[in-house]
């Protein structure tokens, strides 16, 4: 009888959640990190904040840079000060009020917290000024196109300052920010849950009352939460999955080229075994970018859903270089440019690639088309935390590596080919490129900065320290029911305008 | 009995110690650096710098490892590198999650391992023998992955059944949280079953051989209770010392298990854990799973001398 009354018990509690049923639930393709977006540095963390913490600016789907609790901006007339307008009358989510006096406590922990991972993003900035209750000016050392976009991202994200300066490094247990939704609580590996912030100051358009990030790895796995019901949105689709659930009119497939890319590194000066023949000669690299078509790859490995790539900018991005189009594959030309090297008869080349099913693929299709025009790819899978340490110590002559992208084109260039800078595990360096790419960081100007990319590119593109392969698509499915879900190039989820008709 | 349990605790100590110190120099034998795993795309030499000193990953190995040492034995295992919470606070966690799940995969594993290791020794040799043997050996030869794939498949988005995959905490909503666990238990368990089956199997055997059985049926028993009473529980001091090895295969069967269920315990924290070189989490893990181990074997010794008065006087 008392198990009865216990499970009648259970279901009516069960009929009491049914009728709220605003809980939004979305499947993430793996666990986020530490939850404070100055020591963060996963891209599913940044999903979560995407709901957990607005930023001083935000972005369209076309990449432009809109208000989110900057209202205004302008730069100084040497672009050494960005002077900004804040939104009035937002609090964070314990109450604390945001003004400029929070943003120049904001900016500070970036530059200074000994965990910040965000010191390079603002090491341009030299200091803030609060120059009245709603209007900041943020100073810099010297003239920097990229600071509006580093402040569209984490750099940017606005967290309360009196939590912070309590917590201190231990403030991603807890963290309180100002964004639509605020932390409920998290299970490692389980969950992360978010409820609605009645506080929010763009309430109107929030219309859930929760939502619940899980973290589901398995490709197949997540796919059936979204088919049995589940979750409501699932995180990166495979792209080989996307002819299986097509005929399904119960789920709605959201696409954005994304803003990163996948390529091979190879290394052209990094240690000792940077002195290898593909890293000394130009010309195998470019017999070897020569010898395998991209638009193969695409279609054979990913089922033609993702995009080519020939440069670290996909065509849907302002920054695309349309001077280097996509280059046919053509063996006989990689052949002769071998010979021309010395290698009539053929060599080897050994490329280092993460230990999952998807990349491997990709290798073997590459290594079929090089071995065409005499070029023998010998694949070495490795665990992923294992690449990555013998990537940076330059124990590798190839390295099939990707970016997730970033808004700014310097993010996606900058600190790959410059001699010396924190990503450049090519070890590749020249002086023309730095100085190009240096220059092209201090100028504002869109047209005249992408002249100096363009310029870059030419000489990038005959040198291929990093020969790009392709530019992945964002694929975000949607179960029955949820709708004004927009896709962006960032990757990113943003709630806002997002129902949830729960049948 | 009680000096009996105090010397298996004491022996328990230095294979503790042992066990901590080899997966500790397995652990910095593995390539990959743990700061550069949590940087990924963000690496900034001085942060990097800095998190190593913080983290003490720059000490001798040896100092790092009595660091350790010292600090869980004041119940400090350290902190996650990888989320920032304690250790001891995600094995508190995970624990209940990966107990919850063991035990209903050995209810799976003994509901149908034991009756059916009965069943095929009371009818050997008849049909019933040989389904029972070819639905062991299949439970043991099915790979966990692929059963819990194809179940996920049929019962979940097929029939929409069970909930898919995830877990619900059995305080928060018991039904629920049982509801979820039923299939990464029974896939769990099937494995189990089968090893268990076998072994009742032979045990019976053997037992329904034996002179006193023979004396049961001639006083005229019924046969039902020849084979429960007299002969299964002469045949279960081999059971239980089995299933409490089983108990090793358990762990090490949550580990797929989990990874495939998404369920957040022990096994899916500890894969996660070696990935990331969160060094913390995989030494605190197996620091539990080895006292867990030893108690379990504990626990069958003290079991077996329950069940057998003969080991009494040895004790």
């Amino acid at each position: 009888m008392k198990l009865r009354i216990t499970l009648a018990a259970a279901l009516l509690g069960a009929t009491a959640l049914g009728a709220q049923a605003q809980d939004l639930r979305i499947g993430l393709a793996s666990d986020a990190d530490v939850l404070d977006p100055d020591q963060s540095r996963t891209f599913v963390g940044r999903i979560v904040y995407a709901a957990l913490c607005d930023k001083l600016v935000d972005i369209t789907p076309e990449l432009e840079i809109i208000p989110q609790l900057a209202t205004d901006w302008s730069f100084s007339d040497d672009n050494t000060a960005l002077t900004m307008q804040l939104r009035e009358g937002v609090t964070f989510h314990d109450g604390t009020p945001f003004n400029a006096e929070a943003v120049a406590r904001n900016i500070e922990r970036s530059r200074t917290l000994e965990e910040s991972r965000r010191k390079s993003e603002l090491s341009s900035v030299s200091g803030t000024e609060v120059l009245g209750e709603y209007e900041i000016k943020i100073n810099l050392a010297q003239p920097d196109a990229t600071i509006l976009a580093q402040l569209a991202d984490r750099a940017g994200m606005m967290i309360s300052p009196d939590a912070a300066d309590e917590a201190g490094a231990d403030f991603g247990l807890n963290p309180v920010c100002s964004g639509p939704f605020k932390f409920e609580e998290r299970v490692a590996q389980d969950r992360i849950v978010l409820s609605k912030f009645d506080g929010y100051w763009n309430a109107d358009e929030i219309n859930l009352d929760s939502v619940t990030y899980l973290p589901i790895p398995d490709t197949t796995v997540r796919l059936a939460n979204l088919q049995s019901g589940d979750i409501h949105i699932l995180d990166r689709l495979a792209a080989t999955d996307l002819k299986q659930i097509s005929d399904d009119p119960s789920i709605d497939v959201k696409e954005a080229v994304s803003l990163g890319y996948q390529g091979i590194t190879f290394n052209v000066g990094n240690g000792e075994r940077g002195d290898n023949p593909w890293g000394n000669d130009k010309r195998l690299r470019q017999a070897f970018s020569l010898a395998i078509g991209r638009d193969i790859i695409n279609q054979v490995v990913f089922d033609g859903n993702f995009r080519p790539a020939n440069q670290p900018y996909s065509t849907e991005s302002p920054w695309y270089d349309s001077e280097f189009p996509m280059p046919e594959r053509d063996v006989e030309a990689a052949k002769a440019l071998l010979a021309e090297a010395g290698y009539e008869n053929g060599l080897d080349l050994e490329v280092q690639v993460p230990n999952r099913p998807e990349n491997l693929q990709l290798m073997q299709v590459i290594q079929s088309m090089a071995s065409e025009a005499g070029i023998n790819v010998k694949i070495t899978s490795k665990e992923f935390a294992t690449m990555l340490d013998d990537q940076s110590a330059g124990k590798f002559t190839g390295s099939q590596v990707g970016w997730s992208g970033r808004i700014d084109p310097d993010g996606n260039l900058h600190q790959f080919v410059t001699t010396g800078a924190g990503l450049n595990d090519a070890g590749y360096s020249n002086a023309e490129v730095d100085r190009l790419l240096n220059e092209a960081r201090t100028i504002s100007d869109t047209a005249e900065r992408k002249k100096l990319y363009d310029e870059a590119r030419a000489i990038l593109n005959d040198e291929l320290p990093i020969v790009y392969l392709y530019h992945q698509t964002w694929l975000t499915a949607l179960a029955d029911g949820v709708d004004g879900f927009v896709a962006y190039p960032d990757g990113m989820m943003r709630l806002e305008g997002v129902t949830l008709n729960a049948e | 009995m009680l000096s009996f349990i105090l010397r298996r605790v004491l022996i328990a100590i230095p294979t503790i110690l042992l066990i901590s110190v080899f997966v500790f120099s397995l652990q910095k034998l593995l390539p990959g650096d743990p700061i550069l795993a949590m940087a990924g795309e963000e690496r900034d030499p001085e942060v990097i710098e800095f998190l190593r000193e913080k983290y003490r990953l720059n000490d001798p190995v040896p100092v790092q490892y009595l660091n350790w040492v010292g600090n869980a034995l004041q119940g400090d295992l350290g902190i996650s590198l990888r989320t920032n919470q304690p250790v001891l606070e995600l094995i508190g966690e995970k624990l209940p999650v990966t107990i919850q799940l063991a035990a209903m995969a050995m209810i799976f594993a003994m509901g149908i391992g034991i009756p059916a290791g009965i069943l095929s020794a009371v009818r050997k040799g008849t049909m019933t023998d040989y389904i029972a043997n070819i639905v062991a050996l299949s439970g043991l030869s099915i790979p966990n992955f692929w059963l819990g794939i194809m179940l996920i498949l049929l019962v979940s988005v097929k029939w929409q059944l069970l909930p898919a995959s995830g877990y619900v905490p059995f305080a928060e909503d018991p039904w629920r949280s049982i509801q979820v666990m039923l299939m990464p238990a029974f896939v769990l368990g099937t494995a189990l079953a089968a090893t268990l089956m076998r072994h009742t199997r032979s045990a019976m055997l053997t037992v329904l051989t034996s002179d006193y059985v023979r004396t049961a049926r001639a006083k005229g028993l019924s046969e039902r209770k020849v084979i429960l009473k007299h002969a299964f529980r002469n045949a279960l001091t081999p059971i239980v010392t089995l299933s409490a090895l089983l108990f090793g295969e358990l762990i090490a069967g949550a580990v797929l298990t989990e990874q495939i269920f998404t369920i957040p315990g022990f096994g899916k924290m500890v894969v996660d854990a070696v990935f990331n070189r969160d060094y913390a989490v995989v030494q605190g893990i197996v620091l539990v799973t080895a006292v867990g181990f030893i108690v379990m074997n504990l626990l069958a010794d003290v079991a077996y001398v329950l069940l057998n008065p003969r080991l009494r006087n040895e004790a």
